[in-house]
């Protein structure tokens, strides 16, 4: 009772509980997104979403077009990888890709011709009011469109028209919370069209009334882009363009849906349970692209920035295009003393080399100065229990206290303490005094928990086998016996076999034998 | 070299060493006033106990083969400035050294240094030190500006006799220059059968003088308007919450309240109570130390409402006229408990 009185006193629209004000150094928000020339080679990840691997379909030698399919997904969480530009393939081998761990990945290599011409066997739907939802779903998933903000989960999956979880709003996700990114403000800046077509469509696919656009304070001008171009389209009185405070991390799914619905998400469960979806602006384009174009998500916007880096900008940057090509047209050309970051600098990962080719997941590629790492990095101090970092937490977790659990690999605990509910967005590290790495440690409990969970599993699977063996045995040496009493049975008349029957019978009765 | 390469990459630059001198810097419009009011007297104290705590950290970290940086965090010395603020201005120097001492290697390198202790390492010495010498603890010297003093405490040499050979190296009996607290007057006229309102008669006591300090008490303690000051930048500088200092005042606040309406010969006021002994500094300094107190919201509702209940039962039923200090410490006790059980709602569930 106590427990829904205060859910019901927090669930209030317009504030998400916690969250941080880092300085935004937005600083290439007033650069164009410009188009970098074609590069000498493109490596494709054949998998650059969350979920199954895709498989090659081409082979070394073959040509290409520019948004073939090269690679095939399968499994029901995963879509296609496309070839970026026109052009050979020349290799198809592992391939380090933007991950913590620097593991490889199979990838294909393409050798560009220059011709940069595209397959055209998608036709253009211009008229997709009048589609059916089913088959613009199935052209999104063929276009290989995952969540461009970032977690990469296949687009087409929270695209389901579902009658148990009918979607009352869409909301368009122009958050941008993480410093230094504005790709996603060119974007909006550049083609409120585009995006307004893409929220449309989507709208219709879902069969939503009402749809929010969600834009942080910062960003007024796309904001005022993006209500003209909706106030161009038909039928759009229902849509609204939403100003917010900025506030890290209101881009992250959860902490949006409650600020402007005052819901929060159930654990374990989607926003659609809510009859809600939620689509970054860069993933609403690439769906307009895939259904008014016909184009395959080939190329995304990034952010190239960070304070090491002479020519800071935003480019359109095709999948699969080496991180050193795109750093060397900014201006950096040796990695001395440069730390290079994957994402923003909250939550983006931290790359070891820069031959690491641009993903779907690639919003934005930082180089940052040693000293400027250093002073994010300090040594890390003993926990002076202040608090702040619980004050941060977007998810009202107690960082300090599962740290502590981690460290002292206490995981159960951890996990009753609700470790999986972390977002890893890093506003506890960010205000921590003592300089500890808190989300370092939920990462390692995580992981630390998964390998128990999956040990636990194999060894139930393997106890579960053990048993169904001796059972099995057991069954099969009582059929053997049952056999063995109506076979001697069948002989009792003749006493003069009596002895070799007995032989044979106990030659039988041994299982080992028997079974070998 | 960079250690951890895990994200967040930018930091908001908080640091230990700087939540360490606000809270200084917090205490130092107290620290002031007890020099205004005990002259050099509180100077020599609050210099012996910094310097004493700041050695006594390095010589135990030095001992235990760990690197001596963590002295530079300033905790230690923030300890001692704690510790000095709640002695009587007058205390043989070696008890001071022995408190500073017991402060630091027991109440804090003992159970693991910065972050580890259990109880509040000023708290803890101080009160050692007024279970085991309960004479000196409780014998206040008479501020300057307030009513006759027999000695001159702005003059150093004086002073300094005073802490180095006690009260007859300067001609004077202990009787002489100290007067009674206001709480420990009112205990010894209960004791007596004589009722609050005519105690304080007795004693001349004006709520403007407990206000702005002028009256006898530990040298920190006695201004509440100095330690209101310091407690206002913390909590506006975020440095400590709300939540104790203003439910554990409240809490003493109301139950005096409730008692002193009931039987006024008997409780004292509410405003009397907030502006006596420790418990300002208590509430602003002492309970709100983040290692000892708990880390959620709701846990520290729970942890001041509890120091105030303990507070005001001392202060009223118990054997000794102050309460503030035992029941912060009792309450750090109970930290790990609250902790777990007042974990806020988590998203979603």
């Amino acid at each position: 009772m106590l427990h829904t009185l205060l859910r019901s006193i927090a669930e209030r629209p317009g504030i998400f509980s916690g969250g941080i004000e880092p300085e935004m150094l937005k600083i290439t928000a007033g650069s164009p997104i410009a188009t970098p020339p074609i590069a000498p080679i493109y490596i494709v990840p054949i998998k650059q979403h969350i979920g199954e691997v895709c498989t090659p379909i081409v082979s070394v030698g073959e040509h290409v077009f520019r948004g073939q399919k090269i690679a095939r997904s399968q499994g029901y969480v995963s879509v296609p990888v496309h070839a970026p530009t026109s052009g050979t393939v020349v290799k198809i081998e592992d391939h380090a890709i933007p991950h913590p761990s620097g593991m490889g990945l199979p990838s294909i290599f393409i050798e560009p011709d220059g011709e940069d011409s595209h397959d055209e066997s998608l036709e253009a739907i211009c008229d997709y009011r009048g589609r059916d939802p089913g088959e613009l779903r199935e052209r999104v998933r063929v276009c290989g469109i995952a969540g461009l903000g970032g977690a990469v989960f296949p687009t087409f999956i929270k695209l389901l028209k579902d009658q148990r979880n009918p979607i009352e709003t869409v909301i368009i996700n122009g958050i941008e919370c993480e410093p230094y990114l504005t790709n996603d403000h060119r974007l909006m800046l550049e083609k409120p069209e585009a995006i307004a077509t893409g929220l449309d469509i989507i709208m219709h696919m879902v069969g939503a009334k009402k749809a929010i656009v969600a834009i942080e304070d910062n960003k007024a001008d796309a904001a005022e882009a993006i209500r003209s171009a909706l106030n161009s389209l038909p039928d759009m009185e229902h849509v609204e363009v939403r100003l917010l405070p900025t506030r890290y991390p209101q881009g992250s799914e959860k902490q949006l849906v409650q600020v402007l619905t005052g819901k929060e998400i159930p654990a374990r469960k989607l926003p659609m349970h809510i009859g809600v979806l939620c689509q970054n602006v860069g993933t609403t384009f690439a769906i307009s692209d895939a259904i008014i174009r016909g184009r395959p998500l080939t190329e995304r916007i990034i952010t190239v920035s960070g304070d090491a880096l002479p020519r800071p900008g935003n480019v359109r940057a095709r999948l699969g295009t080496p991180i050193r090509f795109i750093l060397a047209q900014h201006g950096l050309e040796h990695f001395e003393d440069t730390h290079l970051l994957h994402g923003g600098p909250m939550m983006g990962e931290r790359l070891k080399n820069p031959d690491i080719p641009v993903v779907k997941s690639t919003n934005g590629l930082l180089a940052m100065h040693s000293e400027t790492m250093m002073k994010a990095h300090k040594v890390e101090q003993p926990c002076i229990r202040c608090g702040h970092c619980g004050v941060a937490c977007p998810v009202s977790l107690v960082p300090n206290l599962l740290a502590d659990q981690c460290r002292n690999d206490q995981f159960e605990k951890a996990e009753s303490y609700n470790l999986f509910d972390c977002i890893e967005c890093g506003a506890c590290s960010y205000v921590c005094p003592s300089n500890i790495p808190l989300v370092h440690y939920f990462r390692y409990g995580k992981g630390q928990l998964a390998q128990i969970t999956r040990a636990k599993a194999f060894a139930d699977i393997s106890k579960e086998r053990s048993e169904a063996r001796g059972t099995r045995i057991e069954r099969e040496a009582a059929a053997r016996a049952a056999k063995r009493k109506t076979v001697r049975t069948k002989h009792m008349p003749k006493p003069v076999d009596e002895k070799s029957s007995e032989e044979k019978s106990d030659i039988s009765a041994d299982p080992k034998g028997d079974g070998l | 070299m960079i250690i951890n390469l895990s994200s967040p990459h930018i930091h908001g630059g908080d640091s230990v060493r700087m939540t360490m001198i606000s809270v200084i810097l917090a205490l130092l419009p107290a620290a002031i006033v007890s020099v205004y009011l005990f002259g050099w007297l509180a100077f020599l104290l609050i210099t012996l106990c910094m310097v004493t705590c700041v050695a006594t950290e390095y010589i135990s970290l030095r001992m235990m083969g760990r690197p001596a940086t963590p002295v530079g965090d300033g905790s230690a010395a923030l300890t001692g400035l704690l510790l000095a603020l709640t002695l009587p201005a007058y205390v043989p120097w070696w008890m001071v050294v022995l408190g500073s001492i017991i402060a630091i290697l027991l109440g804090k390198q003992l159970y693991g240094g910065l972050g580890h202790n259990l109880f509040n390492p000023a708290l803890a010495a101080r009160i050692i030190l007024l279970v085991s010498f309960p004479l000196n603890m409780t014998t206040w010297i008479i501020p300057m500006h307030v009513g006759t003093t027999m000695v001159d405490l702005y003059n150093f040499s004086d002073c300094l006799n005073l802490v180095l050979f006690g009260p007859e190296s300067i001609g004077r009996t202990l009787d002489a220059i100290t007067m009674a607290s206001p709480l420990g007057h009112i205990k010894t006229e209960w004791s007596q059968g004589i009722g609050v309102t005519e105690a304080l008669r007795s004693y001349d006591y004006s709520y403007l003088d407990a206000f702005l300090g002028r009256e006898a008490g530990s040298i920190g303690e006695t201004s509440a308007l100095a330690l209101l000051i310091g407690g206002i930048y913390l909590l506006a500088r975020h440095t400590i919450s709300w939540h104790i200092p203003f439910t554990y005042l409240a809490t003493v606040a109301i139950l005096a309240a409730i008692f002193n309406t009931v039987d006024p010969a008997h409780y004292a006021s509410p405003l009397f109570h907030l502006l006596a002994g420790g418990l300002i500094l208590c509430a602003f300094f002492m309970a709100t130390d983040p290692v000892s107190s708990p880390v959620t919201s709701t846990g520290r509702i729970v942890f001041g409402i509890g120091c105030g209940i303990l507070t005001w039962s001392i202060r009223s039923y118990g054997g000794y006229p102050e309460g503030a200090m035992f029941a912060v410490l009792l309450m750090n006790c109970a930290v790990p408990l609250i902790d777990h059980y007042c974990r806020p709602r988590v998203y979603g569930r």
